[in-house]
């Protein structure tokens, strides 16, 4: 890469990257629970994914009663602190507090949440569940992030022998290796890792499944098997000049950030982003915190038709990241390395059946914008490849195709949920999908 | 233009906002702060004999992330001597001419000792006294405060002490430590006094420390019983108050205490009959400029109603207070929600379904639970719109057309004169006639 950012100071990268939602003291947390309403069969809780009994957990907090509240949030989900830290609470259980219909600052859910764990971490995670006696069936669980985790630790309570296979040398999936390191550390992933093991669950890091053992390995040995494995690679963009040094997936990119070796990621000056949706905007908001001068994100679509969450967006814009819409890129340029990226502006056309409106590029629009740098965030693709290695697992486009009560695949034997299955949401949702996996696994096993 | 003056048994300040005897009226420098940021009045913390206080006095009750709904105390009456009081009223009074300086007193019982005190107190130039018959701890130990407020001969012999020498008017602090307040008050009156101030603080044990397992405050390891005072007393002394002033009997002035931290709860105490209030809690809390929201607040709203002075206002809510068996049975409301304010919390749901009379359904709607009250089932208690967040979300609605009235009272005399016994029968048969549901 040709003008790469110079090295920042270790206290200006850890300013940058600090915390935007920082931990609550015990007065303010005090008083932020005594904010709520304890509202009955309250919103919030049907709006999170995993239906935490917030207003009990928030009841909890204001009581004194850290353990229980622990105990009450970790009941419907084993990833809480992720989910208190990254997830979209102004869309989910933020979004749906009734203080919001009042006019009122909605509870800070998230931050109330993480406040308990984060005492609950501290206080070295005392037993708060008993375990079912063994009842001497095995499961394997490929992929060691939220949704095999919560699967695991749901399983191993009711009385399973678990082993997870995790390809990576780290586990904990997206948790450990995708979320933006402001929003979340590697280790608060890594000690969520840890909750899960003391129940019992083995984890087998560093062993691939269809690459260093066959699958069927699994099938034969264990009674039933899940599949938490995520997504694959990042889309590539087919144009001209990707090979180019310079140019890199959104999520190599965020990997990389995510050592926290902030000062070994090579970051070039001018960085273009392409894709507008949640990823883009962690590898934007990223680079720029690793000192990129000029960030640009690249969208063939309109500002109304980008995934990215509007919080996100606002994020992306406070931090100065440019933002081209309608713009779409044709090729990259540059002779050893990357220089430029060659744009066509975009038309909006007619909307589809789905109300998202086609957009045609517009002839002889094509500009150069120069760049050291291109991060491609265009989306990932499924694990189609290795996921038709299995008989009777069915998917459609990016999604593994499952009974949407039990998370049974095709193959009785074969359950999954994550990313896998609804082709990329959130963490909260695979907390969710490996719980309820656990439940359709127990129900199948147990009959 | 309005007037907030007040004449207090005698005792005349600008307004009727004074300053209970206790920490914040200590010393010459508070009173004359006070007096600068406000107050028509001080009450000069008690004089009494040498004693000593104890660190760790206060204790808090907070409730619900709010802190000091209530404040429990074992202090005593002054720790600075009696000559350094005395100099300092003197000093202030003759800075303040304006406004009420009243010197509270808590004295051994025996009359000479009383004559002695009182004259020291009158010379001081001070406008009035009040006799503290109150502190329900440590001085009662002694014989003092309380156990003096609590047997009404006592608090009627030594008031008699105090009023056959003093030239200035008398006020009798009492203790609400007591099954009827009426009948303390009486003994003042008999003993011709000018008025009454109360209440002084509640026996209370503020809380423990489930740490250690003390009661707080904890003085190496030990503690007692304070008074209590602040927010939490307020209903309770309003009570009381009401209940000396509607005291047939009873017609000196009355001083308000307990709990008051704004103009509203000013005006709660003057529409039961106060003349004047007084704060302790709230300064302690927030310090003397409270006295400036007290006053526009109070000046506002007079103005808004269109009064323009305090006379026209006390004792104007103590027409609406009777006894039980004189409120009309017949009175019928029920509540009814703004669908377009509900927030969706299901708190009237649950209060109402556990808590009451089970006449509020949750109808599943638009995603959210829909909260639609029984009308025939309900009995107007009133509890969901209590408890609703929402201002004016639910409101009791009535039902009846007013032109029946039958109060408990009524309906026994209309038995005695039909001469039906006082069966569940009887009364289901007058129920049912007037369409009264009970569940
Ligand atoms: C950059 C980025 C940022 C994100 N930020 C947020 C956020 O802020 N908030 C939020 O809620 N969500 C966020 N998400 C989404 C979230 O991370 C995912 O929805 C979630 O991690 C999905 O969990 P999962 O268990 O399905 O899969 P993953 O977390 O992807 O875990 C899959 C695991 O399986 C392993 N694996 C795969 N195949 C094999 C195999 N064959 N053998 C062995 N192991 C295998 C992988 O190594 C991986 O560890 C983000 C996603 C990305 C990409
Ligand atoms: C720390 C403290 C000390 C007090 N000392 C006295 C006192 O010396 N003499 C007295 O008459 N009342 C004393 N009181 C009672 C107050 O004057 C007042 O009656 C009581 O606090 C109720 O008013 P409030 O609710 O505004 O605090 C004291 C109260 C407190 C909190």
């Amino acid at each position: 890469m040709k003008n790469i950012v110079s090295k920042l100071t270790l206290e200006q990268y850890e300013k940058n990257f600090q915390e935007l939602h920082p931990p609550l003291s015990y007065g303010s947390a005090k008083a932020e629970s005594s904010r709520c309403l304890y509202c009955y069969d309250s919103p919030c809780m049907k709006a999170c994914p995993t239906h935490i009994d917030i207003s009990e957990f928030i009841k909890k907090i204001s009581t004194d009663n850290l353990l229980g509240s622990a105990k009450t949030i970790l009941k419907s989900n084993w990833v809480a602190l992720t989910c208190a830290k990254a997830c979209p609470v102004a869309v989910l259980c933020e979004g749906a507090c009734v203080l919001n219909e009042k006019g009122d600052k909605p509870i800070e859910i998230g931050r109330l949440q993480r406040y308990v764990i984060d005492n609950y971490f501290s206080l070295g995670m005392p037993a708060l569940f008993s375990k079912k006696p063994s009842n001497g069936k095995k499961v394997a669980i490929i992929g060691s992030g939220p949704s095999g985790l919560s699967c695991g630790a749901e399983l191993a309570l009711l009385g399973y022998n678990v082993t997870i296979f995790e390809q990576s040398e780290t586990p904990g999936g997206l948790n450990t290796w995708g979320i933006a390191p402001y929003k979340m550390r590697k280790q608060d992933a890594l000690n969520e890792v840890e909750l899960v093991k003391n129940f019992g669950v083995n984890i087998k890091t560093g062993v691939g499944v269809g690459t260093d053992i066959p699958f069927n390995e699994l099938y034969k040995n264990f009674d039933a098997v899940f599949l938490g494995i995520g997504l694959g690679e990042s889309h590539a963009l087919s144009v001209n000049g990707e090979e180019l040094p310079g140019v890199i997936s959104a999520l190599d990119f965020i990997e990389q950030v995510k050592t926290e070796d902030w000062s070994s990621v090579p970051v070039g000056k001018r960085v273009a982003i392409i894709g507008a949706g949640n990823t883009s905007i962690d590898a934007a908001t990223e680079a720029k915190r690793l000192g990129a001068e000029e960030v640009i994100v690249i969208y063939r679509r309109s500002s109304q038709d980008m995934s990215a969450y509007n919080f996100e967006f606002n994020l992306a814009k406070k931090d100065g990241i440019i933002f081209h819409f309608l713009t779409a890129p044709e090729k990259i340029v540059g002779k050893k390395f990357v220089e430029g990226i060659e744009c066509i502006r975009m038309e909006p056309g007619k909307p589809d059946s789905k109300g998202k409106r086609s957009v045609l590029p517009v002839p002889g629009t094509e500009f150069i914008i120069p760049v050291d740098m291109v991060i491609k965030a265009i989306g990932q693709e499924a694990q189609n490849d290795f996921i038709s290695t299995i008989p009777d697992v069915k998917f459609v486009g990016r999604k593994i195709q499952i009974n949407s009560d039990t998370y049974q695949t095709g193959n009785p034997k074969v359950f999954a949920g994550g990313d896998c299955i609804n082709g990329g949401k959130e963490v909260v949702n695979a907390a969710y999908d490996g719980k309820m996996a656990a439940y359709g696994i127990d129900k199948f096993l147990g009959k | 233009m309005v007037d907030l003056s007040i004449n207090c048994g005698g005792i005349k300040s600008p307004n009727p906002f004074w300053l209970a005897s206790a920490p914040p009226t200590n010393s010459a420098y508070q009173n004359c702060k006070a007096f600068e940021l406000g107050w028509g009045g001080v009450v000069w913390k008690t004089l009494s004999h040498p004693i000593m206080n104890v660190a760790s006095r206060l204790g808090g009750f907070d409730y619900s992330g709010q802190k000091l709904a209530g404040l429990n105390n074992i202090e005593l009456t002054t720790d600075r001597s009696l000559e350094i009081n005395l100099k300092e009223i003197k000093e202030t009074k003759k800075l303040w001419p304006d406004r009420a300086i009243i010197v509270s007193l808590m004295v051994e019982s025996k009359r000479e000792t009383w004559h002695d005190f009182v004259k020291k107190a009158i010379d001081t130039g001070a406008d009035g006294l009040e006799l503290n018959y109150g502190c329900p701890h440590g001085m009662s130990e002694r014989g003092m405060g309380a156990a003096v407020g609590q047997v009404p001969e006592y608090c009627q012999m030594i008031t008699e002490w105090v009023t056959e020498v003093s030239t200035i008017p008398v006020l009798v602090k009492l203790t609400p430590n007591v099954t009827n307040i009426q009948i303390p008050a009486r003994a003042a009156q008999t003993a011709k006094a000018q008025g009454v101030s109360l209440i002084n603080t509640i026996n209370s044990i503020v809380g423990i420390d489930l740490d250690t397992l003390r009661i707080m405050p904890n003085i190496t390891g030990k503690g007692g019983h304070g008074g209590f005072a602040g927010p939490a007393v307020k209903p309770i002394a309003l009570h009381m108050v009401s209940q000396v002033a509607t005291d047939p009997e009873f017609h000196l002035a009355i001083s308000g205490i307990g709990g008051i931290s704004t103009w509203k709860d000013t005006l709660e105490f003057i529409l039961l009959g106060a003349s004047s209030v007084q704060v302790c809690t709230a300064v302690m809390h927030h310090g003397f400029r409270i006295v400036q929201d007290m006053t526009d607040g109070l000046t506002n709203w007079m103005i808004s109603k269109g009064y323009n002075n305090l006379d026209q206002l006390r004792g104007k809510s103590l027409t609406g207070i009777d006894s039980f068996g004189n409120l009309n049975l017949l009175y019928k409301a029920v509540a009814r929600i703004d669908q377009s304010k509900c927030i969706h919390c299901n708190l009237c749901y649950i209060a109402c379904e556990d808590g009451a009379h089970q006449c509020i359904e949750l109808t599943p709607e638009d995603g959210h639970n829909k909260t639609v009250i029984r009308e025939v089932d309900c009995v107007g208690c009133n509890l969901c719109s209590i408890v609703c967040p929402v201002p004016e979300c639910i409101s009791m609605v009535r039902m009846d057309d007013g032109s029946q009235e039958k109060t408990w009272n009524d309906l026994v005399q209309d038995f005695k004169e039909e001469s039906r016994e006082l069966t569940w029968e009887n009364l289901a048969e007058f129920q049912k006639k007037n369409g009264i549901v009970i569940h």
